[in-house]
């Protein structure tokens, strides 16, 4: 049954019938929400104004839960803060002025729901949406990474996801040709019945080449190109149908988008020399709620209004009503505006890459959105009541019951080892458990080589880029959360994910610069999750603020539950770095033998929500570890004025697992054995042998020296006031000897360190 | 020395290899898949990528490109030509090089840096090399298994076309671990691993002496473009 065979519900239809019923609560919008449309409208909205309203008024695509707390991102800001951003929040990523003429623009976001219902399709597209949103600023993406949380990795299911995942972001970033350059994963129950899959992605541009989505200049054109439009996405479109059509009708089509990366590598490179040959003035791409979102942003943002002959959009399913169209989530599309006089070069750069393209209609004076559908007026808006006056809720907060208990739960009444051997078998159980295992058998899929400008990727602490070829110019990104902190106190579990990518990045050698945030919480409706959203705000916040590092944007993604059990608040924090001459990072792993080990920073009895207490103990509880976000800041100025003089030859951040968990990876990045003590740390920290290896006290990392520029060292710690301790020293042998405790072979570490993901999906391939 | 490089719609390493070109000391030359021209390049890369999507086997749609009928001519006239992955696979679709490639043998992308022995170092892209020298050039691919049958297997190991074979590891499950092949002439070579990742220093493979520092690859290019200043 054809959709152009039905009556539409036209503009003076619904004026002329207010009381039909509208199925407005299954397409997830509220009574008052309804009401409120039908009071901006002045009459019933047509099915398919109702279609636009629900999808731009839902939670994903409206921020109306989180809007109110956003905006602090934007109050909580210094001068430093706002002079290179040359785009903050609220377009579709931020863009920073790097220097010598050139941006960075980057972005993280989720693709949560729809890679539990289809792990491949959900994790691609979740790549596709967000290298998507980097070419609408102009820029040509140049890398990707993903922050990763599973199930419990011995769960039947998780096996599933995983591998459908993982192969979904292989298969959509390798064809796309972007390298992946690192990112995390994580395993915890909590993530059972909905994994997170944030995907990140990072482009360049000359300042020039900046691009912004607005429709502005009466006449020009709006253009649609891309892939075509099928049923794929569409969340209640069938919903409209059925109310439409009783029976015959297009029926329940997967609500999961379906990716085709080389229809998006096509549209990348098209969208590059349209913009090299200035032929478009506006550009949107087309993600959640399609065509909807994509109009009625462009005409909010530029001269207020368009004129849309929806009947013009290309189709894969010609059955597809207008409804449908319009909340079509399919991929690998984008809108463009364009000046009447260059849409013949336009049209010719678009045949060129065999991009299939249509003009819909044009930019007006109107201030309204107008949509035809064979002639006849099926929606009449004004845009901004859809793309940006949508409903702000102010919900209910409530300091959750349950974590002052929590709090008072504290790991030091555990049972900490003290023998060699307890040590030694706790340090292999720590290194060989789900999340401080070797991630190899998940990377070694995705292309780090790919354009040629990878220097850092996984495993090291941060992945960095080159920029620009001749100066060396490059960028460097890392991205953080840990949900057991956030759980214990979401405040400060917050600022620690801030903190730690935060040093990740600076362990690379660059200088942090700019911060994306992708907010994973429960239920916005459950007032204690709005209690956790709220603090992991504040603290996001405030902590940019007291870094001096802005927020240029991200995404929020709310109902992450198993059942009625929200997960663990996970706000990933994504940091961007930036570096001179990417020839002067740092190397996170040991390199020469003779080398002297440092540590920097600290040591407290800081065992709460650690990896420790988790693995060893299953235990979660206390407070998390301190954070002091200015110490952070003197620790990366430290490492940056050390790397400058060519002192430091690697470089590794503490973080989950502790030292000895730092100390071991540091082994194995390049193979490289040491001998450690601990004699220094136990006597100045004042802890024991346990609390020296597993502790997460923050602002550590550990440095390794070359002999002869020792003092040179010492003396540059000294004057900077930061606490460092000489712990050991690289030696040639095959193996790493923790003093008093154990010495182990680097193969007998290497096969505990990557067993766990192999003996659970499946061989790591070439190793 | 002009070295081109065709790029189609879904080429991902093209600019890689263009990069290589001129770290090596020739001049890339941007080819279009779409032109039946090959502007009179001296030798001619096939770079990595998915071609047209490879929706079919891979390559399969690329062997009819517009341009591989002059790639097909330049070949027999004996011009060099090298298909790197994607572009190993055209040249096998084209009948160019013995041999086919299927999938992985154990399904999934694998990105490593590969250890290969150069068994002839009588193609033209391979002079620089010693037969028997042993060098580690990334690799990263889906589809990336040399196949062949019994008979073709034995003839083009008796004569000589097998061009580089795994050690260590065989990634993909490639028969005779074969990594790379010409055809009889030696003019044309094709392979699973990407020489053009492994010529600049900081952005290459690891080595024993620093972490990206290999620069294998270099040979590739420079073998090519030592015959032309030779010749």
């Amino acid at each position: 049954m054809s959709a152009t065979t039905s009556p539409a519900d036209t503009v003076s239809h619904a004026a002329a019938t207010p009381e039909k019923e509208q199925p407005y609560a299954a397409l997830g919008l509220k009574p008052d929400e309804y009401l409120a449309i039908r009071e901006i409208l002045g009459r019933r909205p047509t099915s398919g104004e109702l279609a636009m309203y629900s999808v731009m008024w839902s939670e994903h695509c409206s921020y109306k839960s989180s809007k109110s707390y956003l905006r602090q991102f934007g109050t909580k800001t210094t001068e430093k803060m706002r002079k290179n951003l040359m785009v903050g929040m609220g377009e579709n990523a931020g863009v920073v002025d790097v220097g010598g003429g050139w941006a960075v623009t980057f972005k993280i976001e989720s693709h949560n729901h729809p890679s539990y219902i289809e792990p491949f399709q959900g994790a691609a597209t979740g790549v596709g949406g967000i290298v998507r949103d980097i070419i609408s600023m102009g820029a040509r993406p140049v890398a990707v990474m993903d922050a990763l949380r599973f199930g419990n990795i011995d769960d039947p299911d998780t096996a599933r996801v995983v591998h459908g995942v993982v192969a979904g972001i292989s298969f959509y970033g390798n064809c796309l040709g972007l390298p992946n350059i690192g990112g995390e994963t994580y395993f915890d129950s909590v993530y059972q019945a909905n994994p997170l899959v944030n995907a990140l992605a990072v482009g360049v541009l000359r300042h020039e080449d900046l691009h912004l989505a607005n429709a502005r200049g009466v006449g020009n054109k709006v253009v649609l190109f891309g892939a075509r439009t099928g049923g794929d996405g569409i969340g209640g479109a069938s919903i409209l149908a059925s109310d439409s059509f009783s029976a015959g009708g297009p029926t329940k089509r997967p609500a999961v988008q379906v990716g085709d990366p080389f229809a998006e590598k096509v549209l990348i490179e098209c969208c590059l020399e349209l913009f090299q040959q200035e032929l478009v003035e506006g550009i949107q791409d087309l993600g959640a709620a399609g065509i909807s979102c994509a109009t009625s942003e462009l005409a909010s943002n530029g001269d207020g209004g368009m004129f849309i002959e929806l009947e013009k959009v290309l189709l894969r399913d010609p059955t597809l009503t207008a409804e449908e169209i319009l909340m079509s989530e399919s991929q690998e599309r984008m809108m463009a505006i364009v000046t009447p006089s260059k849409l013949a070069g336009f049209l010719e750069v678009v045949k060129k890459w065999d991009v299939e393209t249509s003009v819909l209609g044009e930019v007006t004076d109107t201030g309204r959105l107008i949509i035809n559908w064979h002639g006849e007026q099926i929606v009449n808006v004004e845009p901004r009541t859809v793309a940006v006056d949508g409903p702000v809720y102010d919900r209910p907060v409530t300091y959750p019951t349950w974590i002052d208990a929590l709090n008072a739960d504290s790991a030091s009444r555990l049972a900490r080892p003290t023998t060699a051997s307890d040590l030694k078998d706790q340090i292999f159980r720590l290194i060989g458990s789900a999340n401080l295992a070797d991630k190899r058998w998940i990377t070694n899929q995705y292309d780090t080589y790919v354009l040629g400008n990878t220097a850092l990727s996984f495993p090291d602490d941060g992945g960095m880029v080159r920029v620009d070829e001749e100066s060396g110019l490059g960028f460097a990104v890392a991205t953080d959360a840990n949900g057991r902190f956030c759980q214990l106190d979401p405040f400060q579990g917050a600022q620690l994910a801030l903190a730690e990518a935060f040093r990740n990045v600076a362990v690379t050698g660059a200088t942090p610069v700019a911060v994306s945030d992708c907010l994973n919480f429960g239920s916005p409706e459950n007032p204690e999750v709005m209690w956790q959203f709220s603090r992991a705000v504040e603290g996001i916040a405030d902590g940019c603020m007291e870094l001096e590092i802005p927020v240029t944007g991200g995404n929020v993604s709310f109902y992450n539950q198993t059942g009625d059990v929200p997960i663990h608040p996970t706000p990933v924090i994504a940091v961007l770095g930036v570096i001179d001459d990417v020839a002067k990072r740092i190397p996170s792993g040991w390199q020469d033998e003779g080398n002297n080990i440092y540590l920097l920073g600290v040591t407290r009895e800081e065992l709460d929500g650690s990896a420790w207490s988790e693995v060893i103990h299953g235990h979660l509880g206390g407070r998390p570890p301190i954070v002091d976000l200015a110490g952070e800041q003197r620790l990366a100025d430290l490492i940056r004025y050390g790397n400058e003089q060519n002192i430091i030859s690697s470089a590794h951040d503490l973080a989950d697992g502790g030292l000895a968990q730092a100390l071991i990876e540091s082994a194995l990045r390049f193979g490289v054995g040491a001998r450690v003590w601990l004699g220094e740390i136990l006597e100045r920290d004042g802890v024991d042998v346990a609390t020296a290896l597993f502790s997460e006290s923050t602002g550590r990392v550990i440095v390794s020296v070359p002999r002869e520029d020792d003092v040179k060292f010492q003396g540059l710690c000294e004057g900077r006031g930061y606490p460092a301790l000489r712990i050991g020293v690289t030696d040639s042998r095959d193996t790493f000897e923790l003093q008093d405790v154990f010495t182990a072979s680097l193969d007998e570490l290497r096969h505990a360190h990557r067993s766990p993901l192999a003996d659970r999906f499946g061989p790591t391939i070439g190793v | 020395m002009r070295i081109g490089v065709i790029t189609f719609p879904g080429s991902l390493d093209d600019r890689d290899a263009q990069r290589a070109v001129r770290i090596a000391g020739a001049t890339p030359v941007a080819l279009w898949h779409g032109d039946h021209d090959l502007q009179d390049v001296d030798a001619v890369i096939l770079p990595g990528g998915f071609a047209y999507g490879d929706y079919l086997r891979a390559g399969a749609i690329a062997s009819f490109a517009p341009i591989m009928s002059e790639v097909v001519d330049a070949a027999g006239r004996g011009v060099p030509v090298l298909g790197i992955c994607n572009g190993f696979q055209m040249l096998a679709e084209a009948r160019l090089v013995p041999g086919a490639h299927t999938r992985n043998a154990h399904q999934q992308f694998i990105r490593r840096d590969q250890k290969m022995r150069v068994e002839n170092a009588g193609t033209s892209w391979t002079t620089a090399f010693e037969t028997g020298d042993e060098i580690v050039i990334p690799m990263k691919n889906a589809d990336g298994r040399f196949v062949a049958d019994a008979e073709t297997l034995a003839r083009i190991e008796g004569e000589g076309q097998v061009v580089f074979r795994y050690l260590d590891v065989n990634p993909n499950g490639s028969l005779n671990d074969i990594a790379g092949v010409s055809n009889l002439a030696g003019n044309v070579v094709g392979l699973m691993p990407h020489p053009e990742h492994a010529t600049e220093p900081g952005f290459g493979p690891d080595t024993p002496a620093a972490m990206s520092s290999g620069t294998d690859g270099l040979k590739f290019f420079e073998s090519v473009i030592g015959a032309f200043v030779t010749a």
